[in-house]
């Protein structure tokens, strides 16, 4: 729906600003940005990470005590989807080498890797292959390729300064060196990156970026990294997709390592064991868990389902008391709520704008101080910008891009949103956006070394489902880079692990009746079950109706 | 389950500090669409996949990433008293009045298998590999189909005339949502097609970036080692003060810029 006749005016009001801020992005003149105390304090009043409210300690499990947001204690609180005396796991359904869970940028980087190495691979993923949050970033993938103007040590010190300081720093090391690799095979793959007539790679800033190192393919830039590993993955013999089959436990053997997982075909509703040497979780993030009730960029797939068989087979979680919201959302119109509008907008030139149409925060600084000063701006000072569905947001100006790098330039390098905005009657490089932070990204998550390795032999994990080289906070760029960088080494280590270390040994469950017993013994008591696989959206009125569905995923 | 957890899983739960509940229904006005022919009375606000949730479906096929880019939910759907086809995404479509619509998540298109390393960048190779590339009959029924707007019959036009880069330039907004396919007289795979086009121009057309591979040899001989080595073992305050003394490459720079301190490139 175009913007209304209310919001028609108090775009005239950001049109009156508009002139003067562009003169000054021109001239170089930046807001001021704020330094380490400042950030400190706005994130401790305004960050919904330091909240109190809607959080408790985990009672069960390897971090038994830990406080983090219920929503994550709720599924990490909850039973099985199966009783494990029910299950044959004498008979296995299918055996391979390498079994990954998850069929996003991470799996299939994985994937591809493990196939390099001789090992039969099964992907295993709940919906397509390819339906992750890694279709959906947006923005850009970092790496310092330009040596004369960058290393890894600047990198290194970004992600620190991004992660408030708390990384993993042997995790970061390996993000930061590996990066330039990584893109040089993504090149190779054939991924569109948009560059120079000389191929020479374009770049931009990014939040918390001191030098410009995000590089991008338009503003699909996840999309197209996605469907060119997918298309190389569907090249390889050796690699099997299953799609539409969730994992929902992992198979420990009688030597305490991880021997596979137990799947569940969603459309047949039949369980499948599956015996692997070496088991890989990339499953992916939270944000359909909808965490202190935010909106969210995720996918319909996003529900933490790798969390919960990781922590259930005793590993560790780390970081998972935060939780990136990003700056800007959509909140307009409705049918677009949620929404990511890349933090590429910024990097081009737009101001975020208060209803008065003054710019309130310099527009790089990182994610979670940005919308720490998005929602000050809009709770306490009450300059935010009503929306007709009692929403408030906060004006991103789009139409500055066009003023400062010429006509058609929104057209040009924003073709997705441009395209996307039109169909509602919303023309980007005229009028401006209206945002408000969302929730995009699980900083935090099962604790890996930087092999990749878990605490459990014989199971790795990469990507969003894993804590640590992000530490609090994770900075734009970093994640489609984590999951390319992570991704292949998690593949290249499942794969020498099953060939050279994996151990055979009897199929159990065990490990999920000791959890039973531990809810118990907690005192939990719930009907609670986790995975939960799939969010429900049924209007609360149908569901009553629903009298035989039990709102769990899809389980009935 | 409690109404705490009914609000949490929501989609659109509402902007924390708002006190505004977000219940569609509860005031917009309610319109009959027909799924898959059969009427359901839903919010006339929303989009079709919102719609069918409101009405009771959940997905398990036919949503994805609920944003435009992934191709899960291409939908077709026709209007009460015309005739025309229209195709949408049943996330960004909003729902109109008596309109008909079926969800297409799978369409079977041929998918050819190569060894992409070995692969050049002569239009021969595509040709070798999807010759119904030919039976292509110019009818234009796969841009119509189209949701991204994407050029479809230009881009396989373009592949039959060996313009690869032209093909791979044109479809870069394809989804893979397979609606091409699905209405196509040839029986041409158009997404598969134009995907290989696009790998074949992105590696073997583009010139490489030539900094890129000097970055990942620097990387191989562990030139940053030492520097790297130094920020791991530092103690948070002294790293806050590197941090925060870094020299910032200025928003407004030329891709021509160095900075004044080189001692750790």
């Amino acid at each position: 729906m175009p913007y209304t006749s209310e919001l028609k005016e108090l775009i005239k009001v950001v049109e009156k600003t508009r002139p003067e801020r562009v003169a000054r992005k021109k001239r170089g003149e930046e807001f001021p940005m704020m330094s380490l105390e400042e950030r400190d304090e706005i994130l401790q009043r305004y960050h919904p990470d330091y909240q109190q409210e809607g959080r408790r300690a985990l009672r069960v499990g390897p971090n038994k005590g830990y406080v983090v947001p219920d929503e994550f204690a709720d599924i990490l609180e909850a039973r099985s989807r199966i009783e494990p005396d029910k299950v044959d796991l004498s008979a296995p359904d299918m055996e391979t080498d390498v079994l990954i869970i998850g069929g996003g940028g991470a799996g299939t980087a994985a994937a591809l890797l493990a196939e390099e190495q001789g090992a039969r691979v099964v992907i295993a993923t709940k919906l397509r292959h390819g339906d992750a949050n890694t279709m959906m970033a947006e923005g850009g993938i970092q790496a310092a390729t330009k040596i004369e103007k960058d290393s890894p040590y600047y990198h290194y010190l970004d992600v620190m300064g991004g992660g408030h300081f708390k990384c993993d720093p042997e995790l970061v090391y390996t993000l930061v060196t590996k990066a330039p690799d990584a893109l040089q095979w993504l090149e190779s793959l054939g991924v569109m990156f948009s560059k120079f007539p000389d191929g020479r790679l374009q770049s931009i800033h990014g939040g918390g970026t001191s030098r410009k190192r995000m590089h991008y393919c338009g503003d699909v830039t996840g999309m197209e990294i996605m469907r060119t590993i997918r298309d190389e993955a569907r090249n390889r013999p050796n690699i099997t997709v299953v799609e539409f089959v969730p994992a929902v436990e992992l198979l420990l053997n009688e030597h305490g390592g991880c021997s596979g997982a137990l799947l569940y075909n969603l459309e047949t509703e039949e369980y499948m064991v599956v015996r692997a040497k070496a088991t890989i979780l990339a499953a992916g993030g939270c944000g359909r868990l909808h965490i202190q009730r935010f909106m969210t960029t995720n996918h319909y797939g996003a529900t933490a389902d790798g969390l919960v068989l990781g922590y259930r087979a005793g590993v560790e979680v780390s970081f998972l008391h935060t939780v990136q919201y990003h700056p800007t959302g959509a909140v307009y119109p409705e049918q677009v709520e949620g929404l990511l509008i890349t933090e590429k907008f910024r990097g081009a030139g737009a101001n975020l704008v208060n209803i008065n149409g003054e710019q309130f925060v310099n527009e790089r600084e990182p994610r979670d101080v940005e919308s720490a000063a998005c929602i000050r701006e809009c709770l306490e000072r009450k300059l935010g910008v009503p929306t007709p569905a009692g929403r408030v947001g906060i004006w991103l100006d789009s139409p500055m891009i066009d003023m400062l790098s010429g006509e058609g330039t929104v057209n040009r390098e924003f073709p997705g949103k441009h395209i996307l905005f039109q169909r509602h009657g919303i023309d980007i490089a005229k009028e401006p956006m209206l945002v408000y932070p969302t929730l995009h990204y699980q900083n935090g998550g099962l604790k890996i070394d930087s092999g990749c390795r878990t605490s459990v032999p014989g199971l790795f994990a990469a990507g969003e489902v894993t804590g640590g080289v992000h530490g609090e906070n994770r900075l734009m760029g970093n994640s489609l880079l984590d999951v390319l960088v992570f991704g292949r080494i998690a593949g290249k280590n499942a794969a020498v692990f099953a060939r050279e270390s994996a151990r055979e040994g009897k199929l159990t469950l065990d490990h999920v009746r000791a959890y039973h017993r531990e809810l118990e013994t907690a005192g939990v008591v719930t009907d609670r079950v986790a995975p939960m696989l799939l969010p429900d959206y049924t209007d609360p009125e149908v569901r009553k109706r629903q009298l035989t569905s039990h709102y769990q995923g899809t389980l009935r | 389950m409690s109404a705490k957890e009914e609000k949490r899983n929501s989609d659109t739960a509402e902007t924390p500090g708002t006190e505004e509940e977000n219940v569609p229904g509860s005031v917009a006005k309610l319109i009959p669409v027909y799924v898959m022919g059969k009427r359901y009375e839903v919010p006339e606000t929303l989009t079709i996949m919102k719609a069918m949730e409101y009405a009771g479906f959940k997905f398990i096929r036919g949503c994805g990433c609920r944003g435009g880019i992934c191709g899960a939910c291409a939908t077709v759907y026709r209007k009460a008293g015309d005739y025309r086809l229209y195709v949408g995404l049943a996330c960004q479509t909003v729902v109109e009045p008596n309109m008909y619509l079926a969800q297409i998540p799978f369409y079977p298109a041929n998918r050819a298998v190569c060894n992409f390393a070995q692969l050049t960048s002569n239009p021969e190779e595509i040709f070798k590999l999807y010759p119904e590339l030919f039976r292509c009959i110019a009818c234009n029924l796969c841009t119509k189909a189209c949701p991204m707007d994407v050029e479809v019959m230009d881009v396989m036009s373009a592949l039959k005339q060996g313009n690869i880069a032209k093909a791979a330039i044109l479809s870069f907004n394809c989804i893979q949502c397979g609606l091409c396919a699905s209405r196509c007289m040839g029986e041409l795979p158009q997404y598969h097609i134009a995907q290989l086009a696009r790998r074949i121009y992105g590696s073997k057309i583009v010139p490489r970036a030539e900094h890129l591979a000097e970055a990942v040899s620097a990387n191989s001989e562990s030139r940053y080692d030492a520097y790297l080595d130094v920020l791991m073992k530092m103690g948070e305050e002294e790293l806050r003060r590197v941090y925060r003394e870094r020299e910032m490459e200025p928003e407004i720079a030329t891709e021509d810029w160095v900075p004044n301190d080189t001692q750790y490139l």
